[in-house]
């Protein structure tokens, strides 16, 4: 059995705000592989774009990464390190950051900088991990990091690469511009990218290009993505393999057909029959999940989902589920699938 | 016909675009350039496209909000006249902006953080003429129980509320006036997936009860989809294709319309959305391309397409196309 990319093991971030604690992630565990497209999806709040910060070692002051292991396999058979416990601005994490795991984040107007062209940004990341693209001892020209950035931008399909290097972001469309961030993150051939809602803020016909575009690109090369959305659609398309989070936790996790076919969570569940398709009958009440979200400052005891659960029993609020195998390669953290609670 | 609530007959909106020193207007956005739709009293009519495509100009239109460049708004008032809101003078437009009312998208940015839910409901009620506070808070208790809340909430203030509870306040604020008409430009784009159909529930359950009659924008296009009788297309400014739910998604009579459907993703992994996914961008509607505006992204273009600008016909009994070769081709 090949080893995973990157593990992680019960994981914890908190957030210490004036009001009180607040648990982003509660004890999140999941693996990557090698080349695998992951999915995780869950609704705001859920914790899922913290866990990936947490993964780069970028969580914002006052949030901490409290416990938990973060195993990424480096690059060249160098071994694994526990990113959780190596400094943020260290010489090793910056090595890792953007060279080895890179991110593609939301919103890519604000993820460039306005007042340089996105060549030279590229340019910079590139001659700062400047190793990955020559052999040892030399050091790589900028003219050579613009040759690299001009055929990137071909790579990501973006027409009259020459002139666009030159542009500033805020002259591309939304489309290219979030090309051109992909193409910035793979600038540094990355083992590992993390795409965090990476089409939420562009238009559909513009999300079907991006989409198609990282497709061919993970199977080029063989790169293992996090998919972070709360598009249901989206993970269908892209992913493998589905993480679902609801309040910091990992509700469910398994093969991409047997969370959409085969769900074992009642969240999994309530949140698959909640979306209109565009097959379903019309202009019929669609079931709903009950409640709203809790505040953060006001998280339930026991299964976080429990208060809103259609088939919630009286153990749901005195003990936290774990994460427990329910069928071939699936895992639920559901009472009603097994009965192993989380150490209190 | 009697039951027509709305016609709208060739809405345009254009920007001008100053350049230089003296402000001189060197040019036009034509944000929305050919819009032609009726809505019946009691249904329906979603209003999709991709960003920049002009529903929210045109609804903003129809609401008066800014005044359309040319075109015919037939509005029926609740009296039985007929009067064109688009050219109507403000003094006789004031008393029917009760009857026509808006639900925004953005549920943090359109409620007065200032106001509790009582000012903020009661608002609409307050510039009506409703002057009695105590009259004004039975009416805004009715509107919080019609939406779904408790009328207790009445003096706390929107940041005590999610998302989702906002949005309800935002429609309870809409219906206040009793309105006929109510434009809901992206209601639930704003919202969680669990909180989005608990709205759209709520949005079908008022129309039933009111006889509500939306004008429902939005670009998700399986929102549009569950909600709406009918659906109208638009693309660079213009409507290019108009047709009731069922009969637009069995058959696309526009490549436009049959393009963005393949453009959904389809939440489930067995089925592979189909390719066919739709190159380039959209123009400008600053400089749109001469002919079918659409010709530069269609698989189907001839050279007629890149010369001739198509009209919007009907091409099956009320299914509208703005395509040269609808009805004959399947898209």
């Amino acid at each position: 059995m090949t080893e995973p990319l990157l593990s992680v093991r019960d994981l914890r971030v908190s957030f210490a705000m004036d009001e009180g604690l607040v648990r982003a992630v509660d004890g999140t565990s999941f693996d990557v592989m090698p080349g695998q497209v992951l999915g995780v999806v869950g609704e705001s709040g859920c914790g899922k774009s913290v866990t990936m910060r947490a993964v780069l070692q970028l969580v914002e002051r006052p949030g901490r990464i409290t416990s938990g292991t973060i195993r990424f396999r480096r690059r060249d058979n160098a071994g694994t390190v526990d990113l959780a416990t190596l400094a943020p601005r260290g010489a090793e994490m910056r090595d890792i950051r953007g060279a080895e795991i890179a991110l593609i984040p939301q919103e890519p107007m604000a993820a460039f900088s306005p007042v340089h062209t996105v060549g030279d940004q590229i340019i910079e990341a590139i001659l700062l991990h400047g190793h990955r693209w020559q052999e040892r001892g030399r050091k790589l020209s900028r003219a050579e990091a613009r040759a690299i950035t001009i055929g990137l931008f071909r790579d990501v399909g973006i027409s009259m690469p020459e002139q666009r290097v030159d542009a500033y972001s805020w002259q591309l469309s939304g489309g290219l511009r979030q090309r051109a961030m992909i193409a910035m993150a793979l600038s540094c051939k990355p083992r590992l990218l993390i795409a965090d809602e990476p089409t939420t803020a562009i238009d559909v016909t513009t999300q079907a290009q991006v989409l198609a575009l990282l497709r061919d690109l993970q199977a080029r090369y063989d790169t293992a993505i996090i998919f972070i959305t709360h598009d249901l659609g989206v993970i269908a398309q892209m992913a493998s393999y589905v993480v679902v989070m609801y309040l910091g936790r990992v509700m469910e996790e398994g093969p991409v057909d047997e969370i959409f076919h085969a769900p074992k969570h009642p969240y999994t569940k309530a949140l698959l029959r909640s979306i209109p398709s565009l097959y379903g009958e019309t202009r019929v009440a669609l079931p709903v999940i009950s409640g709203a979200l809790p505040h953060p400052f006001n998280r339930p005891p026991g299964c976080p989902f429990h208060p809103r659960c259609p088939d919630a029993f009286a153990r749901c609020p005195t003990a936290v589920p774990s994460l427990q195998p329910v069928a071939a390669g699936q895992l639920a953290s559901c009472f009603l699938h097994h009965d192993v609670a989380e150490p209190a | 016909m009697s039951d027509v609530l709305l016609e709208v007959r060739g809405l345009q909106k254009f920007f001008p675009i100053a350049r230089g020193f003296f402000q001189r207007v060197v040019g036009h956005v034509r944000a929305v350039d050919g819009v032609d739709f009726t809505l019946k009293e009691g249904e329906t009519l979603g209003l999709v496209g991709e960003s920049g495509c002009g529903k929210t100009t045109a609804s903003r239109c129809i609401l008066r909000a800014i005044d359309p460049t040319g075109g015919q708004i037939r509005y029926r008032t609740r009296k039985g006249k007929v009067v064109d809101l688009a050219t109507l003078p403000a003094t006789e437009l004031l008393p029917l902006r009760a009857e026509i009312q808006m639900i925004f998208q953005d549920p943090f940015g359109s409620l007065n953080p200032r106001m509790n839910l009582l000012d903020n409901v009661g608002e609409p009620l307050l510039v009506n003429g409703l002057k009695n506070r105590r009259e004004r808070a039975d009416r805004v208790a009715e509107l919080l129980r019609l939406v779904g809340l408790r009328p207790e909430y009445m003096h706390r203030f929107p940041h005590a509320f999610s998302g989702g509870q906002r949005q309800r306040i935002g429609i309870a604020r809409a219906l206040a006036t009793n309105p006929r008409l109510v434009v809901a430009d992206e209601p639930v784009s704003a919202l969680d997936v669990s909180i989005q159909a608990q709205v759209l529930n709520l949005l079908l359950e008022l129309q039933a009860r009111l006889k509500l009659t939306f004008l429902f924008v939005a670009h998700d296009l399986s929102v549009v989809r569950h909600i709406s009788d009918r659906i109208a297309v638009m693309y660079v400014g213009q409507l290019v294709e108009l047709a009731p739910t069922a009969e637009l998604f069995r058959q696309p009579q526009h490549p436009y319309t049959a393009a963005l459907m393949r453009a959904v993703p389809v939440a489930d992994p067995r089925v592979r959305t189909a390719d066919g996914i739709l190159g380039g961008e959209v123009p400008s509607p600053a400089a749109p391309p001469p002919g079918c505006y659409f010709h530069p992204r269609c698989r189907h273009a001839t050279e007629r397409c890149r010369v001739e600008a198509p009209a919007l016909r009907e091409v099956a009994p009320g299914h509208f196309s703005r395509c040269h070769f609808a009805g004959t081709m399947k898209f």
